[in-house]
């Protein structure tokens, strides 16, 4: 069975996003830009489920600006086998569109388990792979920290919840969203990223999936970015004892 | 506007994070709440006593027992018309059904709503807190989940509301429960401690973690949290992380020991009232946002605030 797996293309995540003084977002020019971690920890379990045997083929699709295509060679170097960028051009493109078209990308491709990372950690949605699962009418294993290929139709995915772990079986087809504790994705070798130039990544445009272009408009208008209140630093207290009194009679909250 | 909420239970006794989304939800109108499981009559009785509830619709099935997102989806979806907007906790729970009612409706979800300004326009936190959004929607129906730090507990209203059983019928299930790992422990839960203890990859070992923390958590009858190096390290279990993609924490005191203060642990606790550091290395990005900073090893200092509460 074929893998798809989505990667975005994000802030790093040892970056301080610097917003934009005028509100209109965070300041993106010259700053790192890599894959998004959950979407890495997607890929290299993909990976891991072809070493095992499970999967026959991993498919990455990346939808942005032809930047994008950075991402997924990111992900080919690390050792799945092609790519499909869609060009949707610079605009942040919602978690709704997205699904949207990664719907459309999984029942072309045929495709029997799609693997997404659980949030993007530039808009923090944590809701594509959800909606993907209902737009399919798939069965979804969110936040996974163990996915288990059983056989050609079930998966078993362990979650990561609230109150400790679950753990479900899946009828195959599935969409699953990967959490931390999945897997510790690899470094790619120096060999390995020069062989993921030559893989192959196709490009289609929102036509070529035969996708209204109108339909990655944002449905939510973003009136302005801030920044939250910052918290200044307090006093340093000399020990123990000093600090259980200041948290006794200053504070009032022992 | 009415607005359908949705409980977070374990069929016996419902969260408070229902009670904190509740007050969020009634800023928008009325609200009725929506309680999904099996044998739990116990929570909707427990609904019905909060303030500023209309109705409480208890939805009881064999397949809602372990509140699995996709009969969830399929239980809301059948009255979702009647409202205007759907409400629920930023819980895994809420998280994981919520984007399947926005994407079935064909509408935007607002994930993470800390604030809410009118009926359309929300706040939400985006780049680990770094970057908060004022959204607009126009979508007809809003579905939005709620950062529960962000917002106070409802109080018990003086007579209880109206509870009403819904008939639900549900397709063929694809997805079967196999097994649940709960901690159960005598401490408060995270997300409703007054008190939280942390540690970090410092502690260096589960033994260490369980030795050094536990016993002041103890002391201040508080909730533990944890780092992600020290969940990833195996010293706490998954569910006491706290951050971007862990728990959203506000406790009145949050005391972080042997935590660096990454981008990624702030995001989970800096809107907590009171913050202790307890770290080793002055230039600590944590001490930055702490009121109290304790420079010291942390073997010796817990130990000695332990001894001290004693
Ligand atoms: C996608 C993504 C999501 C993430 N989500 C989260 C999240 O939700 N929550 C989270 O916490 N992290 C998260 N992280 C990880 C985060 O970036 C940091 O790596 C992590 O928070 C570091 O944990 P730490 O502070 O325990 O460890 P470190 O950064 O290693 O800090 C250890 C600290 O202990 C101090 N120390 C050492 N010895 C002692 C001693 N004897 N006494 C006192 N102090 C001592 C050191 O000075 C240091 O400051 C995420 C990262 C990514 C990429």
């Amino acid at each position: 069975m074929k893998a798809l797996v989505a990667v975005k293309r994000v802030i790093d995540y040892n970056v301080k996003p610097r917003l934009k003084s005028d509100g209109s977002g965070v300041d993106l020019t010259n700053v790192k830009m890599s894959i998004n971690p959950f979407d890495e920890i997607a890929v290299e379990e993909a990976i891991r489920l072809k070493e095992a045997g499970k999967v026959s083929e991993v498919v990455l699709v990346s939808i942005g600006s032809s930047k994008s295509e950075e991402t997924i060679r990111t992900g080919l170097a690390m050792g799945a086998d092609r790519g499909i960028l869609v060009n949707t051009g610079d605009p942040a493109i919602e978690p709704l569109a997205v699904a949207k078209i990664l719907k459309s990308i999984a029942e072309s491709e045929q495709v029997g388990i799609v693997i997404v990372g659980k949030q993007a950690i530039d808009d923090d949605c944590n809701q594509t792979g959800q909606m993907l699962s209902a737009l399919l009418d798939w069965p979804q294993g969110t936040f996974a920290s163990v996915v288990d290929i059983q056989s050609a139709d079930k998966v078993l995915v362990t979650r990561e919840i609230d109150g400790g772990l679950q753990t479900l079986e899946l009828d195959l087809p599935a969409v699953v969203t990967t959490d931390l504790r999945l897997n510790e994705p690899r470094f790619a070798s120096l060999p390995n990223i020069m062989k993921a130039k030559k893989k192959p990544v196709s490009k289609v445009s929102l036509a070529d999936l035969g996708l209204p272009e109108n339909f990655i408009e944002p449905r939510l208008i973003v009136q302005k970015t801030e920044a939250p209140e910052v918290r200044q630093a307090g006093v340093k207290v000399a020990d123990a004892a000093e600090l259980i009194d200041k948290l006794r009679n200053e504070a009032g909250v022992l | 506007m009415k607005a359908l909420l949705i409980a977070d239970h374990d069929n016996n006794h419902l969260s408070e994070q229902t009670a904190k989304a509740l007050s969020a939800a009634s800023q928008l109108g009325a609200v009725d709440v929506l309680i999904m499981g099996h044998d739990c009559t116990e929570v909707a009785s427990q609904a019905a006593c909060l303030s500023g509830v209309g109705r409480v619709l208890l939805a009881e099935h064999e397949a809602l027992k372990h509140q699995l997102a996709e009969p969830c989806a399929e239980a809301i979806l059948s009255i979702a018309s009647e409202y205007q907007a759907i409400v629920s906790a930023a819980s895994t729970t809420g998280k994981g059904v919520l984007p399947r009612i926005a994407a079935k409706l064909d509408v935007m979800q607002i994930s993470e709503v800390i604030e809410i300004l009118d009926e359309k326009t929300f706040k939400r936190p985006t780049y680990a807190g770094n970057a908060i959004q004022t959204v607009q929607s126009n979508d007809s129906i809003k579905v939005l989940t709620i950062r529960t730090a962000n917002f106070a507990t409802t109080e018990n209203a003086p007579t209880s509301a109206e509870v009403v059983a819904l008939d639900i019928t549900l397709g063929q299930q694809r997805s079967v429960h196999i097994s649940d790992k709960v901690s159960d422990s005598e401490r408060p839960e995270l997300q409703s401690a007054k008190v939280i203890v942390s540690g970090g990859r410092a502690l260096g070992s589960q033994e260490n973690f369980n030795a050094t923390i536990l016993p002041v958590a103890d002391k201040l009858g508080a909730a533990v949290g944890a780092s992600r190096a020290a969940v990833d390290s195996g010293f706490a279990p998954n569910d006491w992380q706290v951050g971007q993609t862990g728990k959203i924490v506000s406790p009145d005191l949050y005391v972080a020991c042997g935590i660096s203060g990454a981008i990624q642990h702030l995001a989970g606790m800096k809107d907590s009232k009171v913050i202790v550091a307890i770290n080793n290395d002055e230039d600590a990005p944590i001490f930055q946002i702490a009121d109290y900073r304790l420079e010291a090893d942390l073997f010796e200092a817990l130990p000695e605030i332990t001894r001290l509460l004693s």
